[in-house]
């Protein structure tokens, strides 16, 4: 479809929940995306607007709807399901429990993390040298998860949890990272060690990263482009220079006008030129 | 009063049947812990190993054979089981019960009628009573079994610190997080119920030889045994790590073998022998329980499944 290499596209890409009941949802309404590589991308919308179920479909926890297609390196995976997409998604959940295992240890759980989209065999899942490199990626947190290894994963703190499942998101490196407001439940200290390690790796590892927020300052100001979802349509989109004009106040009356009802073209969203539609993709 | 001899007995007996009994705990283990997967299918894949190995020696195959082939019936029947999980979607329970019940079919056409005696067949306990050193019938049916029981221990704790046992492990944690990993976490069912199924299967052989006899009932109530004996071997050891869980399992068997030898010993009628294994599982689920009630701790719901 496109020229231009992208690392991610998606096409026409629905989901629709409860289809055929009294509650049907339209989830996601033909979105067009493309992201290239290296994007870091905040991604904003008010609370249904689509975003989780976004960030499930790229990562094939569910297909999208008849036609919908997504390409990874202009490879079409559309039809690949989660645990054969894995080589090029790591993902970090809003709760900490869902990205790693409670009654596995800190290390056991680095090991799995570790293979990622790799074939599995009977060697041993960890050894000297897989512990020194685990202990290496703990350090950079700066919580002392390094020393603790042989620790059971349940004992450990939920924004230390969290922060365990970024690293372990990221230790294979993966193409794309997908954060689901990875930071909402942590205290500010432990948010703030766990932003900075993500805007660390996204730009050390030269990831491509998707990073749900409802802090719009957050928005603002890590990544180079941010979307605003509203009922499963992409309605903003914009890239670094006219990011970086913004003020909070100016996304939030974007948002506010999104969220309304009374739907305005795209591009009148924000002040003229400041906002790039997608929906001419 | 227990007299030396007897206590020595009753400890070798206990360590011996810890031992056969044991193999079929480390099964239990593997589905209801490990993979967090409620398999009742135990009680036809027991007595699954011992039809085969019944009808296989009376043909004449050697003992060791059937003992094998009595574990790959047990893989099987393990493999009915996980594949109605996780390819049809029928939820464990319901799936493990379904095949506990065609097995009790299968195991009645396997074997020709409801039991079949083994007391002058070639075993692998007769065959070990043929080794010089080993004057009493109870010392070669303990070394026997204590050799087999070294060789799945080491398979076993092997097996669950490899890439393939770990992402085994880590479903029953966590299948999201596993899936997420990029692992196929249908085919570590398959593998953890089947591989469990297997040692019931290969447990529920060695039982028969050893006994010298098969009856299609002797499964009932072999789930709840191997229950009990994980929960004890947990609730006494509290065992951290691969090997020393194994270790715990084995051992939490040979203290419930040695309880109901003992209660056997001391009047009780055999047949009263399930319901204290029940009323041993509700004690031991109940009161950790009932101390967080006292303790006025949050709870939540009893699960379902
Ligand atoms: N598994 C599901 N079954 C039915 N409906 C669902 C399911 N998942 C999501 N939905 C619906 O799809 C819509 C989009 O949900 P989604 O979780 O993607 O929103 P979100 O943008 O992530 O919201 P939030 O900010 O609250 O996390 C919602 O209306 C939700 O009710
Ligand atoms: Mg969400």
């Amino acid at each position: 479809m496109s020229e231009n290499k992208n690392l991610l596209k998606l096409r026409r890409i629905s989901k629709v929940f409860s289809k055929g009941t009294v509650d049907q949802v339209r989830a996601l309404d033909k979105i067009n995306l493309d992201i290239n590589s290296g994007d870091y991308i905040a991604v904003i919308g008010s609370n249904g607007a689509g975003k989780t179920t976004l960030l499930n479909v790229i990562a094939g926890v569910y297909p999208p709807e008849n036609g919908g297609k997504i390409f990874v390196n202009d490879r079409d995976v559309t039809g690949l399901s989660e645990y054969r997409r894995a080589h090029y998604v790591g993902r970090v959940y809003q709760d900490p429990h869902v990205g790693t295992a409670a009654k596995m240890t800190i290390e056991e759980n680095m090991a799995m993390a570790l293979l990622r989209g790799q074939p599995r065999g009977l060697r041993a899942a960890s050894n000297k040298q897989r512990r020194d490199l685990f202990h290496g990626a703990l350090v950079p947190l700066g919580l002392g998860l390094e020393n603790r290894l042989a620790a059971l994963v349940g004992t450990l703190s939920g924004g230390q949890r969290q922060a365990l499942a970024l690293v372990m998101a990221t230790l294979s490196k993966p193409a794309i990272l997908l954060l689901d407001e990875h930071i909402a439940t942590l205290d500010p200290r432990t948010a703030q060690i766990v932003l900075d390690l993500t805007d660390m790796v996204v730009t050390r590892e030269k990831m491509t990263a998707l990073m749900v927020t409802h802090n719009m300052e957050l928005a603002l100001r890590h990544g180079n482009r941010l979307i605003m979802m509203h009922k499963g349509r992409i309605v903003v989109d914009m890239n670094q220079q006219r990011k970086a004009d913004l003020t909070i106040h100016d996304l939030v009356v974007a948002f506010e006008r999104a969220s309304g009802e009374e739907f305005v073209d795209d591009n009148v969203l924000l002040r003229p030129g400041n906002v790039v539609g997608t929906s001419d993709l | 009063m227990l007299e030396p001899t007897v206590v020595g007995h009753l400890l070798g007996f206990s360590a011996y049947e810890g031992l056969v009994y044991g193999f079929l705990a480390l099964g239990v283990y593997l589905t209801f812990r490990v993979l967090a997967f409620p398999d009742l299918t135990v009680d036809g894949s027991f007595v699954l190993g011992a039809a085969v190995v019944a009808v296989l020696i009376i043909d004449g195959v050697n003992p060791f054979l059937a003992t094998l082939a009595a574990l790959g019936a047990g893989l099987c029947a393990g493999l009915v089981t996980s594949l109605l999980n996780t390819k049809l979607r029928i939820p464990a329970l319901l799936a493990s019960i379904l095949v506990m019940v065609a097995l009790y079919s299968i195991n009645l056409r396997i074997m020709g009628r409801p039991n079949l005696p083994l007391l002058r067949e070639v075993t692998i306990f007769s065959l070990a009573s043929q080794l010089p050193g080993l004057e009493t019938r109870l010392v070669y049916q303990l070394v026997g079994a204590a050799v087999l029981a070294v060789i799945v221990f080491l398979i076993l704790n092997w097996f669950l610190r490899t890439e393939i046992g770990l992402a085994l492990r880590a479903t029953g944690d966590n299948e999201q997080m596993v899936r997420g990993a990029g692992v196929d976490t249908d085919k570590t069912t398959i593998l953890g119920v089947s591989t469990a199924n297997g040692l019931v299967a290969l447990s529920g052989g060695v039982v028969a030889q050893a006994q010298g006899f098969v009856d299609v009932n002797m499964g009932i109530g072999m789930i709840i045994m191997g229950l009990a004996a994980v929960i004890i071997g947990e609730a006494l050891f509290r065992p951290k790590g691969v090997a020393r869980l194994l270790l715990a399992v084995l051992a939490g068997t040979f203290v419930y073998r040695l309880v109901i030898s003992v209660a056997l010993r001391l009047g009780m009628a055999p047949g009263d022998l399930k319901l204290i294994t029940a009323a041993l599982v509700i004690i031991a689920l109940a009161v950790p329980y009932l101390q967080k009630k006292i303790r006025r701790e949050w709870l939540p719901p009893a699960p379902r499944w």
